[in-house]
């Protein structure tokens, strides 16, 4: 069997180089074609007409009006009368007409009348939540009510996170073009391969009649999966129109409103420890609400998992909000927050520094070395020993900072992926998947490890992603994607170049195992005097092509070598809050993480600088208000959803580990695990400058006031 | 603005209920604190303008130094003409009301936001969009290149706006501090975090185009 293990560091010519993306241009010059940029002849536009109400029975649904609009091309309905809405803008049905204006207008001329229901749209009092409220697990272990009489210190806290929206750049939508018995699909996905059987259960016609394109895609983040009511609708209302195309993208306040959220978290947290800093023991009564469904259970106590005694229980509120997607480390964020926000006020108690308290502890995670080794290397680049003090900050101005500790932890090994490799006589190189690029550089990390194993510059090898016509590779989901595509393109690789070093070999006068691909040659090991170039040894293939495919298989691929999964990873937040006004700003935020083998330290570096911004916005800024009377959203359009702009981030530093014992882990996914700790550790930095804990992120100046003076 | 081409919503200006910025402008009278565009949206409210529309109207777009012969709807923005008429699709439409920048253009030179123009209320002014200097004459801008070695760019939707908005900002203050720049690219906004990229690019353009950017 070849030998697909990863070359040696100090041997590496591609991988682990800063290599800039290969598509940076095409994106930076507006050149790149997003779905949501395409224009087909004879494409009509599809928008849907939603329902205002939180909860109600619609009693009758006229299009009538909508009918005889200029433009109108046709409508497709998801309910009738009779039918029970649950979420406020649940689409009722879609109307197609030729122009985009056209198919507002006309869905502004239904007329939909409803029955209105009692609705709930708030978890945050379990008292007012009634009946919505469900049990949903308990844990116990030990003798929790011991641990707390033997304990040094009790500290007990009510710690909040709420629902956030995706807020993906590009909303969700597509363009697709269906006769009926074929369909032309162009979604804005992070699932080009598996979305294609997705969509033709749907129209129930033959996953192979379904062909799925996508070049680009403007964010996702965990909220686009599926091919989605829209996506069917339009597939409807152009097979309607003779397989006509149809576009169907959300606006901003639709896409804030039904295209993804993150589920809340709430916990009464009751934490003890010993003089020495060892937590002892952990109680909790948490819920949570990710709609309808109830869903949302923050998996707490988070990395410090090992509690000798613990006691546990959790509920779900179902509400009549939209449901939940997976968000970038689903319910990770939560239970970080969760935990860390009570080991720091346990510290606190206790009367010790927290950084010592969530080293001390370390023995309770599953990676005790790497938590240390994390925090340690965090602290020295936030200056901790110089610049931490005690909770409140006692100096004499208004600005008070402060220091706060994250942690994080996350799977990350390779999905399933298939690479087809191309080698051509003239010496060109393909490799194709049917992957998608969510803005991590897949592109460019299966470029390099084409180019690694070839010895090939890696601008010679031109990656294909994006299509169905391309071999199957999972979707783009829980970090999953880098150790995928790179090992499978390293076993194609590896196999393609096999073929060609037989086809070589003769003319070279070495057996096959004994050649080498380097420097753009191919040569006798040790011996580059034999040697043919890239393109000479191609040409031997005359009219041929090696075609290779190489798969990875999550099941081997510990035992290859190629991906695993599980990392830590610690962070570190310096802050200054305004007392006067509860304005909170990131001097610092410092980012520890190990990733195993780092195929592009400039895009893993871009990565996690970008979720220590997302930490910001969340821990800051981000946050879904629900109207109680009406039940609808507040804040879907972006001036009143905040996120961080370029002055609201301070300076963020991060460290990828990058060393030996790290890298012979092979490939780990980085996109989750980085977007985990800051919320927290912002959180504890600024209950450190204030000296008090606002038990509520985002901490909005008026929480933060609010805790100033004492307001609940 | 669009206030003035509905000269007939003027006759209420004072909801019967509630507030409305209109009615709270009426009520104090028009004094040296209001902004200055308010001014001569309220001065030029009490003319009633030529009636266009509904239905599509000849215009004429300069847009990359070309005219552009167009029949839209008096409602249409310049986002959608651009995106929806003329496939020019470097511009994107994300919040659609002027909150996040990915629509950024230049507008005789300035940055504005697409989004928020009126595509008849441009006729005659010069626009400038990223496909209008990114790649002339087959080599990218230096701002293009930066945002590329410098890797200021995730998915990449929001990065034709900060590109077009970095460009009119370094072309207003060639040789910014990092200060400046914050303030510069305050009006775009990027969801998956590629400031500190953006930064650095910027900076890096402005040195290299040596005080004088192209195009």
């Amino acid at each position: 069997m070849a030998d697909y293990k990863w070359p040696a560091m100090s041997t590496r010519k591609a991988l682990g180089q800063r290599v800039s993306r290969i598509d940076g241009i095409e994106k930076s010059s507006g050149r790149a074609k997003y779905t949501s940029d395409y224009k087909r002849p004879g494409m009509l536009f599809a928008v849907p007409f939603t329902c205002p109400h939180a909860h109600a029975r619609i009693a009758k649904i006229d299009t009538s009006a909508a009918e005889k609009m200029p433009g109108f091309k046709g409508v497709y309905l998801y309910e009738k009368p009779g039918s029970v809405v649950s979420w406020a803008h649940w689409d009722i049905g879609y109307i197609a007409a030729e122009t985009e204006a056209q198919a507002r207008d006309a869905a502004l001329a239904v007329k939909v009348e409803y029955e209105v229901l009692p609705h709930v749209v708030h978890e945050r009092d379990l008292a007012k939540a009634g009946d919505r409220v469900k049990p949903s697990g308990e844990k116990i272990e030990g003798d929790v009510d011991a641990a707390f009489k033997q304990a040094a210190a009790v500290s007990e806290g009510l710690y909040e996170i709420p629902t956030l929206n995706h807020c993906c750049l590009e909303p969700h939508g597509c363009v697709v073009q269906f006769d009926g018995t074929k369909a032309e699909f162009n979604p804005s996905t992070q699932a080009v391969t598996a979305i294609q059987g997705d969509l033709a259960r749907q129209l129930e016609i033959p996953a192979a009649n379904v062909h799925v394109h996508q070049d680009h895609i403007g964010g996702g983040f965990g909220s686009k999966f599926q091919s989605d009511r829209w996506g069917i609708a339009a597939a409807q209302l152009s097979k309607m129109n003779g397989g006509r195309p149809v576009k169907v993208y959300l606006e901003r306040n639709l896409e804030q409103f039904i295209a993804g959220c993150r589920p809340s978290a709430y916990a009464k947290i009751k934490i003890a420890g010993a003089k020495d800093g060892s937590i002892t023991a952990w109680e909790s009564a948490s819920w949570a609400s990710g709609g309808l469904t109830g869903g949302g259970s923050p998996p707490i106590p988070y990395v410090y998992t090992k509690i000798p005694n613990l006691r546990q229980t959790h509920q779900a509120v179902s509400l009549n909000t939209a449901p939940i997607r997976a968000w970038r480390a689903p319910n990770h964020q939560q239970a970080s927050y969760l935990t860390c926000a009570a080991i720091d006020d346990l510290a606190d108690k206790l009367g010790l520094d927290p950084l010592d308290v969530f080293i001390k502890n370390a023995g309770i995670t599953a990676r005790p070395e790497t938590y240390v080794r994390q925090l340690r290397k965090a602290a020295e680049k936030a200056e901790w020993k110089k610049l931490w003090h005690k909770r409140g900050d006692s100096g004499s101005s208004h600005i008070k900072r402060g220091l706060g500790i994250g942690v994080c932890t996350w799977g990350g090994a390779g999905h399933a992926s298939t690479a087809r490799i191309n080698i051509h006589a003239d010496g060109s190189v393909e490799v194709e998947l049917g992957s998608q690029d969510l803005g991590t550089g897949t592109r460019t990390v299966i470029a390099q490890v084409a180019a690694e194993t070839l010895g090939l510059p890696v601008n010679a090898i031109k990656v294909k992603i994006g299509d169905t016509n391309f071999p199957s590779s999972g979707t783009s989901g829980g970090s999953t994607t880098v150790g995928g595509v790179s090992s499978s393109t390293r076993k194609g690789t590896v196999d393609a170049l096999g073929k060609l070093f037989e086809e070589v070999a003769e003319s070279l006068g070495a057996p096959a195992d004994q050649l080498e691909a380097r420097d753009g040659k191919i040569q006798v090991k040790g011996n580059p005097a034999k040697s043919l170039t890239w393109k000479a040894a191609c040409q031997k293939l005359g009219v041929k092509t090696i075609t290779v495919t190489g798969q990875n298989e999550p099941r081997a691929a510990a035992r290859e070598g190629l991906n695993t999964g599980g990392v830590g990873g610690a962070q570190i937040a310096d802050v200054s809050v305004d007392v006067e006004t509860g304005i909170v700003k990131i001097n610092k935020l410092v980012i520890i993480q190990d990733v195993g083998l780092v195929v592009n330290p400039k895009l893993a570096e871009s990565q996690t600088l970008g979720a220590g911004i997302m930490s910001i916005c969340g821990a800051l800024m981000e946050e879904r208000i629900m109207d109680g009377v009406t039940g609808r959203p507040l804040n879907a359009e972006m001036e009143f959803y905040k996120l961080a702009g370029i002055k609201d981030i301070g300076n963020i530093v991060c460290e990828i580990e990058v060393d030996e014992a790290n890298d012979s882990r092979g490939v780990i996914g980085i996109g989750e695990p980085v977007a985990v700790g800051g919320i927290a550790a912002i959180a504890n930095a600024v209950t450190n400058a204030i000296g008090k804990r606002v038990p509520s992120v985002p901490l909005t100046p008026d929480r933060v006031l609010n805790t100033l003076e004492g307001r609940a | 603005m669009s206030q003035t081409k509905d000269p007939k919503r003027e006759s209420n200006p004072t909801p019967s209920r509630g507030f409305s910025r209109r009615g709270f402008i009426h009520g104090v009278g028009v004094t040296g604190a209001v902004a200055p565009g308010l001014l001569q949206d309220a001065a030029s409210a009490q003319t009633p303008a030529a009636v266009m529309g509904p239905g599509a109207v000849p215009i004429t777009l300069t847009i990359n130094g070309k005219a552009v012969k167009l029949n839209v709807e008096p409602r249409l923005t310049l986002l959608d003409a651009l995106r929806n008429n003329l496939d020019l699709t470097g511009a994107k439409r994300v919040c659609d009301r002027g909150t996040c920048g990915a629509c950024t253009i230049l507008l005789d030179g300035k940055v504005a936001y697409a989004c928020s123009l009126l595509a008849i209320d441009v006729q005659g002014r010069k626009i400038t969009t990223i496909e209008g200097f990114a790649l002339e004459g087959g080599k990218p801008h230096p701002v293009v290149q930066a945002f590329v070695d410098h890797d200021a760019q995730q998915c990449g939707y929001c990065t034709p706006g900060f590109v077009v908005a970095a460009k009119g900002f370094l072309d207003a203050n060639p040789k910014p501090t990092l200060e400046q720049v914050n303030d510069g690219l305050g009006g775009n906004l990027c969801r998956c975090g590629t400031y500190v990229g953006v930064r650095a690019a910027v900076l890096d353009a402005a040195s290299k185009m040596k005080g004088g950017s192209r195009g």
